[in-house]
């Protein structure tokens, strides 16, 4: 590794990809050096992943020249690229649940003797590369029990087990605490140390400067800029990657707070929801922050119907009410943009007009349960025109979509119909900045018109940029409220790790 | 001190599929205590005896289609296959044919089949439950044009050239028995050991179990997805064979009804031994108890006098309430058991 330190080992030169009608990559050029780590910008769609997977071997690219390690390479394909040393740790995490962590580590590349595998070499192999991590993980754990966190983890140690010299990352950090960023960016330190070439695939453009060296921008499919991390500021790589400069990062709008909407009143929900009081009223967002892990979804999956609560009141707009699914609180006018929008928030498989149409076809169908197409026509053109959703034709699989554009049609299929509540559980994740700013900016509108809306985020630039008042949970508790005007960075941070202390809770058990 | 000797047992029960397995013998073990005492005669040697040559064919389907649904795939056409195979090596040697080449003409027969569904599977990526059924009926056509729209004549009858090693093939695999156990089931044992090794213990079996879970990981990882969904296929329709032509060389003659609705029956063993129809999950030896279980209530229930339709509907009710508990128990202990889209 040491011969390439400083030499291009991966030089992509006009790189053209397409797919059925789209030009997904135009003459992109792509340089990357032994020892750095290089950020790969760019919005959703702008074909950095399309970039990625050619180079490697996902994809096969149309035109232009490949070389890695100075070889020039035509035929490129997964088992290839990981010979070449090539590892692409997936924005999707790509794990086989039932499968052990050592199991996994070696998928597709088992050791053997003779017909048998070695089991235990291999076992042994992967408790060394966890071990050199830092990792402190069993290799005979099944990924599926692992948190989300851990198993991104073991896709890093699986990438670093196959002797991985150039490493793509896409958005490793968007479902990571803070600490485990920390952990994570000790790796890529450790790795570019050794020499090895890092691609780094991110939305939060704050990170970058903890481990960037330099930066590759690219939009709608094409090279825009290369340069040196160092000099550049934050608005000139927003600019080029949205080709314009967004003023406005958070767009906020006063409104007058109007009477309260709802009340949540001594929630409990399992371990993650304790106790759980809080209040939100018309013209205003409510932001939940904390770390994650904190119970914030949990909260809103409890408050929904999704999961049972065990005790506990809700009142809207002085009533109490009863919600104990998901339908209940529909009807009620309380609804919920859930977190992870492939799994829970979409039916990707179907499409847009289907999405839209799902949870709105009691108003859309007659007293026989027929389906008014026009009306449902109607309905899924105002969404998408309000939403500026970007499709080919609402009959698209909603799959097909970019990131943003799913975020969209996930809240657009709520506001069909009139609601009081609006809960949005991290709408911006792993969508660019442009987006964000659209998912902003619906919210606000919401706001005007009188809706109570409940926005849930990981990212506290956000919050603070959005919310009127801000409730901080930790481990199941609400451990503070601020007003936006007293929140900071350092006070909400303060708030979420309020973790209560196990003596106190062994003293008062003695007691 | 206590801890640390409890500890290799529960990590044995949480090892991939053990737990399942476990609890289908308790299950299998009060079967049979039940039944005993209903009928003594239940657990009497040659009741005994009989009851593992009964398992036998379906521990063989079983296997088949344990491989194909670890996959995250299903085959339908087993149970067309065992009658295709018995028509076919029937037909054959009632032609005259020498018995060991009217077996290997048949397994070739068969092993297409299986290549036929895995490449339609894999390749041309039908889906499986659409492909499957396709060739259940072409292979059950075949077996009813190969004899002409007619079940064979005896094997064993005059008249036939190799009359002396059919017979042999009969007494072989109906009559004979090594160490107190007739020998069909040691074939099945032998057959059961030599796939169980290579689910456990080779790349190919680790494969099989990573394309169930997630195929795309898989793919990225490198594993060849479409050949390894063949090779299961291959294995299905090998066992669908082999027992197709035990069936033949028992009975001593070819009937086109041969191993009618046996694909359900194999998917029974797997899932009721915990082999998920959704993938990734169970090991080959829950296809021993899971056989084991439907051979136990088929003989059982007869045994203590059940009518045929309601020997039907119990068993039909034992799959799926395994299928139930399976779940239950899963989700009680693991949330990350998500279903696929």
């Amino acid at each position: 590794m040491e011969q390439y330190k400083g030499e291009y080992i991966v030089e992509l030169e006009n790189i053209c990809k397409s797919f059925p009608g789209v030009k997904a990559l135009d003459n992109v050029h792509f340089h990357l050096k032994a020892g750095e780590v290089m950020a790969l910008l760019g919005e959703n769609g702008a074909g950095k992943s399309t970039l990625m997977k050619v180079l490697s071997g996902v994809h096969n690219k149309d035109s232009g020249t490949m070389k890695i390690f100075g070889q020039e390479i035509d035929n490129m394909n997964p088992k290839r690229a990981q010979e070449l040393g090539v590892a692409i740790i997936h924005q999707e995490l790509n794990m086989c649940q039932h499968l052990t962590v050592a199991e996994n580590m070696f998928l597709g590349r088992e050791r053997h003797k003779g017909v048998m595998l070695s089991q235990k070499e291999m076992n042994a192999e992967a408790a060394k590369v966890l071990k050199s991590l830092d990792i402190d993980l069993d290799p005979t754990t099944m990924v599926g029990s692992l948190q989300v966190s851990k198993q991104q983890m073991v896709e890093i140690a699986k990438a670093l087990s196959t002797n991985a010299r150039i490493l793509i990352m896409d958005e490793p950090t968007s479902a990571l605490t803070s600490k485990e960023i920390d952990e994570l960016f000790r790796i890529i330190r450790q790795l570019r140390a050794e020499g090895k070439g890092i691609v780094y695939i991110s939305h939060r453009l704050e990170e970058l400067q903890h481990i960037v060296d330099r930066v590759t921008i690219m939009r709608d499919g094409q090279f825009i800029t290369e340069g040196n991390f160092a000099d550049m500021d934050m608005s000139y790589i927003i600019a080029n990657m949205v080709g314009r400069e967004i003023k406005e990062k958070f767009p906020r709008v006063q409104c007058e707070k109007g009477k309260k909407v709802l009340e949540v009143k001594h929630l409990n929900a399992g371990r993650m929801v304790r106790d759980v009081s809080f209040s939100s009223y018309e013209g205003e967002i409510l932001g939940f922050a904390g770390l994650m892990g904190a119970g914030r979804t949990e909260t809103t999956r409890a408050l929904f119907g999704v999961d049972p609560k065990e005790s506990g009141e809700i009142w809207l707009d002085g009533k109490e009410i009863r919600i104990n699914n998901p339908m209940d609180a529909i009807r009620q006018g309380v609804v919920l943009a859930p977190e992870d929008r492939k799994k829970d928030g979409l039916c990707t498989k179907l499409s847009v007009r289907s999405n839209i149409e799902l949870p709105n076809l009691d108003i859309a169908c007659n007293k026989l349960g027929v389906v008014n197409r026009r009306k449902v026509s109607e309905m899924v053109k105002k969404a998408i025109s309000n939403f500026s959703i970007k499709l080919a034709s609402p009959e698209s699989d909603a799959g097909s979509l970019s990131g943003g554009n799913q975020q969209k049609v996930v809240v657009a299929k709520w506001l069909a119909r009139d609601s009081r509540v609006v809960i949005f559980d991290e709408p911006t994740r792993g969508i660019d900045v442009a987006a964000k700013v659209e998912i902003y900016n619906l919210m606000n509108q919401l706001k005007q018109q009188g809706i109570s809306v409940i926005f849930v985020s990981s990212e506290m630039p956000e919050v603070l940029g959005i919310a009127d008042r801000i409730i901080v949970m930790c481990d199941g508790r609400i451990t503070g409220e601020l007003d936006i005007q007293d929140a900071t960075q350092e006070r909400i941070l303060e708030l979420a790790t309020r973790f209560e202390s196990k003596l106190d809770a062994a003293d008062a058990a003695q007691a | 001190m206590e801890n640390k000797k409890q500890n290799p047992i529960k990590k044995l029960l949480s090892a991939r599929g053990v737990g399942q397995v476990v609890t289908v013998f308790f299950g299998l073990i009060v079967l049979c205590i039940i039944f005993n005492f209903i009928n003594p005669n239940f657990l009497g040697k040659r009741n005994l005896a009989n009851l593992l040559r009964q398992i036998a064919p379906y521990i063989i389907i079983g296997i088949g289609q344990g491989y194909v649904l670890i996959t995250a795939n299903i085959d339908l056409s087993i149970g067309s296959v065992v009658g295709m195979s018995c028509m076919m090596s029937a037909t054959l040697m009632c032609n005259g044919m020498h018995p060991l080449l009217a077996l290997l003409i048949t397994m070739a027969a068969c092993i297409a089949t299986g290549a036929l569904n895995g490449v339609l599977v894999a390749e041309c990526k039908l889906p499986p439950f659409v492909a499957t059924l396709g060739t259940q009926t072409i292979c059950r056509g075949i077996a009813q044009m190969v004899n002409g729209n007619m079940n064979t004549d005896s094997i064993v009858g005059a008249g036939y050239q190799y009359r002396e090693f059919a017979e042999g093939l009969r007494n072989f695999f109906y009559y004979n028995k090594t160490l107190g156990i007739y020998n069909t089931f040691w074939i099945a044992i032998v057959i059961w050991l030599i796939f169980n090794f290579i689910l456990a213990y080779t790349r190919t079996g680790r494969h099989l179990y990573a394309i169930g879970s997630n195929s795309e990981a898989s793919k990225l990882s490198g594993v060849s997805v479409s050949k390894t969904i063949l090779k299961a296929y291959l294995v299905s329709s090998f066992c669908a064979g082999v027992t197709g032509f035990i069936v033949c060389a028992q009975s001593g003659t070819g009937t086109m009804n041969a191993g009618m609705s046996y694909e359900t029956f194999a998917v029974a063993a797997s899932v009721i031994g915990g082999i998920s129809t959704m993938g990734g999950t169970g090991i080959l030896s829950g296809v021993l108890a899971g056989a084991s279980v439907w051979a136990v209530m088929d003989n059982g229930l007869q045994m203590v006098g059940t009518s045929v339709g309601l020997k039907n509907v119990v068993v039909g009710l034992i799959v799926i309430c395994s299928v139930l508990i399976d779940v239950v128990r899963r989700t009680g202990k693991l949330s990350f058991k998500h279903k696929k889209a």
